[in-house]
């Protein structure tokens, strides 16, 4: 007679384990189907908007999360559409993006790098977000980018106007729409030879950081090619809020120009005391003194009142432009909240609109089927003219603005005026360009 | 030499806006014994309060302009201010312009009135709390204080100009037998400097010279003994919150044309008039004044061009060095009293 070890429980047992075996392989393919961070599987899909909602930079923040919340009511079909009915790429027809509603959640950098890492982290872990839009300050924008490259999902910088966010921390699944402080002093120099001459001596306040040390030196080089000299260039603290102890030692410096290499509250602050100081009525060296910010944003002409007046300066864009692009945009932003949208505005909401075209031409929300959708695009019809986002370095090239302080405004938002509108090839340059070295964009990171 | 004069002026405005917040902190701090960190927060309201009388002049009507478009390409609406129909012009236009110096008629009800709310509302709750919870409870309603602002006002710093009569700058180099240019000093900030002076000698005045101010500061020295003299000197306490709410308010609303106002300017000036407090000695109302000066010199002084090449950074240390020092060498500040903060 034999006797066989076999239970029922054991054969359960058994079979059990067996079963769980052989599902094992299944389990991780399912797992291992999500081939990138936050790939969407529902109905929707979720941007991440990523602004200062506090800090010097915040009203240029608030624009920038208005223009976003439009342009996502254009993609998802809401609204006149803006720019969808200029833009030169047919792929996106207001339905959401292949086939799904944008949705999409905010986060308060304060302008501070390490906040800004912390809410994008957390709009990527917690909320699932496949894109990261915005950053204003380079430092910030420099930071985040770095952190998506990390996490696998595509940063769209906003308002970043350092040479190193494409030049030395360039990175594959990040990209700029902005211009640069290069493209600032390509524009500026020749306007400000014809207006002021070739014999200046020129005085520079610049932030203490990465941007306010690009714009600089790339303000310099320009200046001095043109036979500027430089007396001297001083760093001040953002946020210094009293820049008088800075500003007193120009005019007895016998310098003859102050260059603000300020941006927001900071040249707000910096241009109305130096026109307290009385520098815009002297006259030095035989010539009139003279005030130049290098870049603007409506938002600071406001904010700085009649002491902007005369003073040249450039831009991104501005909502001045006739083509029908700009018309558009400005008449969606317009009627949706009673005033023009800002330059930073403009970025934000064109670089939404790109990032759902670039994945609805790609066919997928793969990050690196973006950038390569992404890279080399050419396109038209969302203001400056043809633009190109290069590959080498994922710098958009397009037309820049020159602007000056409107010397007689006839109503509030008549602060600005377009004085040279520079041809986007005379502010190009060569990918290896000695203010952009040392960059290297790596692989593309798809994440999971 | 020029360069010592210039650095020296430009550190007087400052020193005035840190030594008027400094007297407001030091006399809450010497009379209710409270560490109030929503100072700052007064210095931004009052700044606020010339913003709103600004607004307030500048009340248009609109008329339309069909010979101008606006951005939208329909007819241009033009806002004329209601002061200009009412007193023509000329005359309203002056107004507009003068509504800083205007504003300071309707900060001091409005800044007494708020201070009043804030010590029986909020702070009185406090008195008897460890100072680590009055500062939590203070910095809190500083950060909801600038809140409130921000929804209201934005966040953009406010353009509040001076009157046109005193635009522009004096050369008072050339007083001194320097070169043309040599030392600039706009005339505001004198007109701030001399202000600033106005204020800080009728505070002391007002302690010195009059029976409220005599009772305060007996209090101030020893509290319980006026309190057994049947005099009611918590209410004198709080009234006297109410003037250095006030006198925290008038300074930050004449400083609007000096750095124009955001709703985070009060947490620039609080920390460093916490410095200045500490320096000059807790409880010591000339010493608050006398550091705010210093304090405000020796900042601009580092801000050289020269001392930044030899130190690099200094310009943004020097009021903690300075306040290190301070603490190393005279533990109870330049001018303290003993027996304060020293249980």
């Amino acid at each position: 007679m034999t006797r066989t070890n076999y239970s029922r429980r054991g054969v359960l047992k058994t079979g059990g384990l067996t079963a769980t075996g052989l599902a094992m392989p299944t389990i991780f393919t399912a797992s291992s189907a999500s081939a990138f961070t936050n790939e969407p599987t529902g109905s929707s899909v979720k941007f991440g908007f990523n602004v200062p909602q506090t800090g010097p930079y915040a009203e240029e923040g608030l624009d920038e999360l208005r223009a976003q919340e439009l342009a996502v009511e254009h993609l998802n079909g809401i609204g006149d559409g803006g720019m969808l009915n200029t833009f030169s790429s047919k792929a996106l027809d207001g339905t959401g993006i292949l086939g799904k509603q944008v949705e999409f959640v905010t986060g308060d950098t304060q302008t501070k790098s390490d906040v800004a890492r912390a809410s994008a982290q957390s709009m990527i872990q917690k909320d699932g977000c496949i894109m990261i839009n915005g950053g204003s300050s380079s430092g910030v924008a420099i930071a985040v980018q770095g952190l998506c490259q990390e996490a696998g999902v595509i940063f769209m910088a906003g308002l970043t106007h350092s040479n190193d966010t494409t030049g030395k921390d360039r990175k594959r699944n990040g990209f700029r729409h902005f211009f640069n402080g290069y493209m600032s002093g390509a524009a500026l120099g020749p306007v400000l030879q014809g207006a002021y001459g070739t014999e200046r001596r020129a005085y520079h306040l610049t932030a203490d950081y990465t941007w306010g040390w690009t714009q600089q030196e790339s303000i310099q080089a320009v200046t001095e090619a043109m036979g500027w000299e430089t007396v001297q260039n001083v760093l001040t603290p953002v946020g210094a809020g009293d820049f008088s102890s800075y500003i007193a030692p120009v005019l007895n410096s016998g310098a003859d120009v102050l260059i603000l290499n300020h941006y927001g509250g900071d040249m707000v602050n910096s241009l109305t005391q130096a026109v307290q100081f009385g520098l815009k009525d002297k006259e030095v060296n035989g010539k009139n003194f003279e005030i130049i910010v290098p870049l603007y944003s409506e938002l600071m002409a406001a904010g700085a009142g009649s002491n902007i007046q005369g003073v040249y300066g450039s831009m991104n864009w501005n909502w001045q432009l006739p083509d029908a692009g700009t018309a558009a945009f400005v008449r969606s932003f317009g009627e949706k909240y009673g005033f023009p949208p800002s330059g930073a505005a403009h970025t934000c909401y064109v670089q939404t609109l790109l990032y759902a075209d670039a994945v609805t031409r790609a066919g997928s929300f793969n990050p690196c089927a973006v950038v390569e959708a992404l890279e080399g695009f050419e396109f038209d019809g969302m203001g400056n003219g043809p633009v190109l986002y290069r590959a080498e370095d994922h710098q958009c090239f397009k037309d820049v603005l020159v602007m000056k302080g409107t010397e007689n405004p006839t109503n509030q938002y008549d602060t600005l005026e377009i004085v040279e509108v520079t041809p986007r090839a005379q502010v190009e340059y060569a990918e290896d360009h000695p203010m952009f070295a040392g960059g290297d964009l790596g692989e593309c990171n798809p994440g999971a | 030499m020029d360069d010592i004069i210039l650095q020296i002026l430009n550190g007087l405005d400052k020193g005035s806006a840190y030594a008027l917040i400094a007297l407001g902190l030091t006399l809450i701090f010497g009379t209710l014994g409270v560490v109030n960190f929503a100072h700052g927060a007064l210095f931004m309201v009052g700044a606020f309060c010339a913003v709103t009388v600004q607004r307030l002049l500048g009340l248009s009507h609109t008329i339309i302009d069909e010979s101008q478009k606006d951005f939208l390409g329909n007819p241009l609406k033009i806002e004329v201010p209601y002061v200009e129909g009412w007193f023509g012009p000329e005359m309203g236009q002056a107004l507009i312009s003068w509504s800083v110096p205007l504003a300071i008629l309707f900060a001091i009800p409005v800044m007494i009135i708020l201070g009043f709310v804030m010590e029986r509302g909020l702070i009185k709750h406090f008195y008897k709390r460890p100072h680590a919870d009055q500062i939590l409870v203070t910095f809190g309603l500083a950060i909801v204080i600038g809140e409130i602002i921000k929804a209201n006002f934005g966040a953009n710093p406010i353009p509040t100009p001076a009157p046109a009569a005193f635009s522009g700058s004096l050369d008072f180099g050339v007083w001194l037998g320097f070169a043309e240019n040599a030392i600039i000093y706009p005339y505001w900030r004198l007109v701030y400097f001399l202000f600033s002076m106005v204020i800080i000698a009728g505070v002391f005045a007002f302690l010195q010279f009059t029976t409220f101010g005599m009772v305060v500061r007996a209090g101030m020295a020893d509290r319980e003994t006026v309190g057994l003299l049947g005099i009611d000197i918590d209410k004198r306490f709080t009234l006297m919150f109410g003037l250095a709410a006030a006198v925290a308010g008038v300074a930050g609303v004449m400083y609007t044309p000096i750095l124009s106002p955001n709703y985070n300017m009060g947490m620039d000036f609080l920390v460093l008039s916490f410095v200045v407090v500490v320096v000059g000695g807790m409880g010591s109302l000339p010493g608050a004044v006398l550091a705010g000066f210093l304090l405000g010199i020796l900042q601009s002084f580092a801000s050289m061009n020269e001392v930044k090449s030899l130190l690099p950074g200094i310009d943004q240390i020097i009021i903690y060095l300075v306040a290190i020092f301070i603490l190393l060498t005279r533990p109870r500040g330049l001018m303290g009293r003993k027996g304060v903060m020293e249980e």
